[in-house]
């Protein structure tokens, strides 16, 4: 057996080595050059687009804009319709693209080319007054926007100890190392496209739609990713505009997008403004749990971030009541990003039971451990596997927290005060159909391909691992074929199901091709021997409540004359089965604690009110944690907990290891100090009482 | 980004000669500055003339205790270069408080005194900005100005220095040496080399076109001084400055400050010299109390702005820390 195991990654040599190919670097012969050219106005409608001065330039081949490119069908979102209209919804919304024989003379022709607009009045700012509000129906991956379960305003009124407090998180972005690239080319009515992002089958068939063609007609290619935390599930503007482009000139084009367009022409997370009402006895029994989430959208596209559905699963509340409410702004819609819903609504949730906690004289472990549900606290469904108790209980032996003093802002050394604070995490599992394909060689040796894609996580080295194991031979005998739409309809390297997705697939189909083999007598025909199988039929019913659990535990200090944070230890807990593989396993929770470090301290898209634009678009502003801010991250995972959940044994990883810790950096912040900051990002200026 | 012509300067003469009479000529050094200006179409020369070979990369030290860093010298070596390290511990700490290891190994002495004013506005030709378009107005007095400066600003613009090394220098009375057209050598306190932006935002220094930083004299440091540079920021690498400060002090038996030389990061367009604290504090031995009000009282004529306003006493509090017995 290789699962379980911590194989190297197939790919990491090629990957420090320079070899790995990423989409923007396939050859192609004569090629073109795409650059996009962004909206200057927040909102408004373009009256003319002056291209003379671009074409000036004989490098230049052509400029497309909404008066001359081919009409598109609507795609998965409203985003994806580029040049299909005259009306600017946010800045930055792609409203022309300079076609050049290189990027250079492109990039220069973008700067060359004068757009003119009406300009209409702009909203890009959250308000919980704005009279617009909307009560969307159901949230992004299909969670009802309102539930009540109960009278929460009666169990509030009727509390001992009432905590009513808001919580934001400011727009962030996914920034993934590799920005969104694409290579696209037309044969007659087939597309082929290098082109990075989390699911090529998912590409192919957004496209397919986009221009009204068989998704069996377009064939995407995404051997290696860098990195999409969500940015890249579905085609950006800049990919899309990249496929127009070589419609209309009928040569291959290219697209990068620079890091600069990464914040406007590929969709990030959503502000979120949670208001949390938690109700409880004097003895610590809640009672009633209110939470009121607000986000916002794009005025073209509706997505609802599942803030409060977290909340939904957590603990044990005779009355409870989660509620989306949804503002339309001239931003670009955001999307999904590092466990969307779970990241921004657990950090609200797990700050305000911290505050309970203060508010009961209640060690914040207690509390969670008291309020245990015995199902899921909203529908009432049964857990399949859940020990949140355990992470609670293990974790904390394992960081020492039984000596706890919770006097906030009480332990001075130096010029440092130290604190500490837990939060718990959780995502659900999620698990889609796939298709894969296992085939047997004369010579002992098997080939499997799947449409997955491995941004990083290790699915590749994961799966080649399933395989190997169903067959019963080393993995050195198996070779795994992902990356590309035709090898079959599969799930997206989101919701941290790719893996489990993708795996399930591999494995019936390998037991499918093991079973074959038995009726050939074990012999392999000479031409070999080859079965495709597909999950669809195998997901199981929504009959149980299927999360992940963990909890989080922070040790950190601040800078008594500054205000700096210094995190020194943050120990996570997780409880989410065997994993396929064990190093990748572990690199995927440590990654996703350090996002976490990330979001509590730094990441913030600022926006400038008065000209509805993202003021820090650039790794210089915008702040995500360097190796200098991460010190003592231990990850360590229950064992054997819940191995048979997905078709593919575990539960799935990459997100669990957010969900919950900027909640344990802000309530050790406000151990170590005495101060809640209760709007994201934690920084210096607001840990000395101010709100920047 | 604008096609250019670039050329390599073998001598300072050939330099002069290439860049004059070529109005939208530019002296190279690193170029992680003004590189990265022309990407994103802020700066648009047509002409580079690359100065990072010229015989200015050597660091001197002299007989009279004090050193000539030349200006094409990198970053990353004046950093580790031994004789700074030991005797102007502060411009060391500052070189490597800032940018990243990549950036350092690139970046120029002369380049890093001569980087443009930062607001994230002059870098987005999106967005009106007086530096970059006289005239357009500021869109960060209105706008996102948290990081910018809170004295020595305009109405015109708020953009703050950015630099670690020119803060460090200004705390020990650098000299800046100054290479003009015509070969003549001219000298300039690094107090004087910056200019505020008034009216005129995009004119950040004293230098004539044509001018080559040439090197930068340090005086020799006080005997028995401590030198110091700290950094807040936002994160513990790759930032700029939310303020810094460099101090270069000593004390007399009696603990009194004899000597006392401030200089503050991320609060001007320019490195920002405390003259007025340092006078205060002088001949006396305060408590934290009274560095932190002699720090107040130095940003009497400043401007802060409503998100800004926090690095005034961000300053008095990081200024009280270093000068703090203990700390020192």
């Amino acid at each position: 057996m290789s699962a379980g195991t911590g194989l190297a990654r197939l790919e990491g040599r090629d990957k420090v080595t320079g070899a790995a190919r990423y989409a923007y670097e396939y050859p192609v012969d004569g090629a073109l050059y795409v650059w996009p050219v962004g909206a200057n106005v927040a909102s408004g409608t373009i009256t003319d687009v002056d291209a003379s001065a671009a074409l000036a330039d004989p490098a230049v081949v052509t400029v497309l804009d909404h008066t001359n490119v081919p009409r598109l069908r609507p795609g998965v979102t409203a985003d994806q319709s580029v040049l299909q209209s005259a009306t600017v919804a946010y800045r930055g919304q792609v409203v022309a693209g300079v076609v050049a024989t290189t990027a250079e003379a492109a990039r220069e022709g973008a700067e060359r080319v004068v757009v003119r607009y009406a300009e209409h009045p702009h909203k890009v700012t959250l308000d919980p007054d704005d009279p617009d509000l909307e009560s969307p129906g159901t949230t992004n991956a299909g969670f009802p926007g309102t539930s009540v379960k109960g009278d929460v305003d009666a169990a509030l009124g009727a509390a001992d100890v009432v905590v009513d407090r808001v919580y934001t998180t400011p727009p962030e972005h996914n920034n993934p190392m590799e920005p969104v690239a694409t290579i696209a080319q037309w044969d007659g009515d087939r597309l082929l496209l290098y082109d990075s992002n989390q699911g090529p089958a998912a590409v192919a068939t957004a496209y397919g739609m986009l221009w009204n063609i068989p998704r069996e007609q377009v064939e995407v290619v995404t051997e290696h990713v860098g990195g999409g935390f969500g940015s890249k599930v579905w085609p950006t503007p800049g990919s899309v505009l990249a496929t127009v482009a070589a419609r209309v000139t009928g040569r291959p084009c290219k697209l990068m997008l620079t890091r600069q367009q990464m914040f406007t022409m590929v969709p990030g997370r959503t502000a979120t403004r949670s208001r949390i009402r938690l109700g409880a006895r004097g003895d610590g029994t809640l009672t009633a749990v209110d939470h009121d989430a607000l986000q916002y959208t794009s005025v073209i596209h509706e997505f609802v971030e599942q803030t409060g559905s977290a909340t939904r699963t957590m603990y044990a509340a005779d009355n409870l009541r989660v509620r989306h409410r949804l503002a339309r702004l001239n931003l670009p819609t955001p999307r999904v990003m590092r466990a969307p819903g779970k990241t921004p609504g657990m950090f609200a949730l797990e700050s305000a039971m911290d505050e309970l906690a203060y508010a009961l004289d209640l060690d914040p472990l207690a509390l969670r451990l008291a309020n245990e549900p015995a199902v899921e606290p909203a529908t009432g469904l049964p857990f399949d596997g859940r020990h949140l108790t355990e992470c609670l209980t293990t974790g904390a032996e394992r960081f020492g927290w039984a000596d706890r003093d919770p006097t906030p802002g009480a332990r001075r050394h130096g010029r440092s005060l130290f604190g500490t604070g837990l939060a718990s995490s959780m995502y659900p599992v999620y698990q889609s159909g796939s298709t894969a394909t296992a085939r047997a060689e004369p010579d002992g040796t098997f080939q499997v391909s799947v449409a997955a894609v491995d941004i990083g996580t290790g699915a590749r080295t994961a799966l080649w691992q399933l395989a190997a194991d169903v067959f019963g031979v080393p993995p050195d005998r198996v070779t795994i074929h992902i990356g590309r739409a035709s090898y079959g309809p599969a799930a997206l390297a989101g919701g941290s199901a790719g893996t489990a997705s993708w795996g399930g697939a591999v494995r019936k189909a390998a037991t499918q091709l093991c079973r074959r083999l038995a009726e050939h007598g074990g012999a392999v025909p000479a031409d070999g021997l080859e079965v495709t199988a597909n999950t669809d039929i195998d997901q199981p019913p929504p009959d149980r409540s299927r999360h992940s659990y963990g909890a989080h535990f922070c040790a950190l200090r601040v800078d008594a004359d500054t205000g700096q944070v210094r995190v020194d230890r943050l120990l996570g807990v997780f409880a989410h089965g065997r994993p396929v593989n064990a190093r990748t396993a572990h690199s995927q929770l440590l990654g996703g604690m350090v996002m976490g470090i990330s979001m509590a301290l730094h990441e913030e898209t600022v926006v400038d009110p008065r000209l509805g634009l993202f003021v820090n678009h650039d790794l210089a502003q915008y702040h995500v944690a360097t190796n200098a801010d991460i010190r003592g991250v231990e990850a360590h995972s229950l064992e054997r907990a819940d191995d048979d959940i997905t078709l593919a044994g575990g539960k799935g990883i990459g997100e669990l290891g957010i969900v919950g810790a900027a909640a344990a950096v802000a309530n050790a912040v406000f151990h170590a100090t005495g101060v809640r900051v209760r709007d994201l990002p934690i920084t210096l200026a607001k840990i000395r009482g101010g709100s920047n | 980004m604008r096609a250019f012509r670039y050329a390599k300067a073998d001598d300072p003469g050939a330099a002069a000669t290439l860049v004059a009479g070529v109005p939208d000529a530019a002296y190279l050094g690193g170029g992680t500055n003004l590189v990265d200006l022309m990407k994103l179409g802020v700066l648009r020369p047509g002409l580079l003339v690359d100065v990072s070979g010229l015989p200015y990369d050597a660091i001197e030290h002299r007989p009279d205790g004090g050193v000539l860093i030349g200006g094409a010298v990198r970053n990353s070596r004046l950093a580790l270069d031994d004789g700074i390290r030991r005797r102007y511990p502060a411009v060391a700490r500052a070189v490597l408080a800032g940018a990243s290891g990549q950036i350092r190994s690139q970046a120029t002495v002369a380049g890093n005194l001569l980087q443009r004013t930062r607001c994230p506005y002059f870098q987005n030709t999106a967005t009106p900005c007086n530096k970059r378009e006289p005239g357009s107005g500021c869109s960060a007095i209105p706008g996102a100005h948290r990081d910018l400066a809170v004295i020595g600003t305009s109405d015109a613009c708020v953009a703050s220095h950015p630099s670690d090394l020119a803060v460090a220098l200004a705390a020990h009375d650098a000299v800046v040496e100054v290479r003009r057209p015509d070969g003549i050598e001219r000298l300039v306190p690094i107090h004087d080399l910056h200019r505020l932006p008034g009216d005129t935002p995009w004119i950040e220094t004293v230098l004539d076109p044509g001018d080559l930083v040439t090197g930068v004299q340090l005086p020799a440091p006080p005997d028995g001084a401590t030198a110091a540079y700290r950094k807040v920021r936002d994160r513990w690498s790759y930032a700029f400055a939310v303020v810094s400060v460099a101090a270069v002090f000593r004390r007399d038996a009696a603990g009194r400050l004899d000597e006392v030389r401030l200089a503050l990061g991320g609060v001007a367009p320019k490195p920002w010299r405390l003259w007025t604290a340092e006078r205060r504090l002088a001949g006396t031995d305060p408590g934290d109390d009274e560095v932190r009000s002699a720090t107040r009282a130095a940003f009497a004529g400043a401007r802060p702005l409503p998100d800004n306003a926090f690095k005034i006493d961000l300053a008095a509090d990081l200024v009280a820390a270093v000068l703090r017995r203990s700390a020192s």
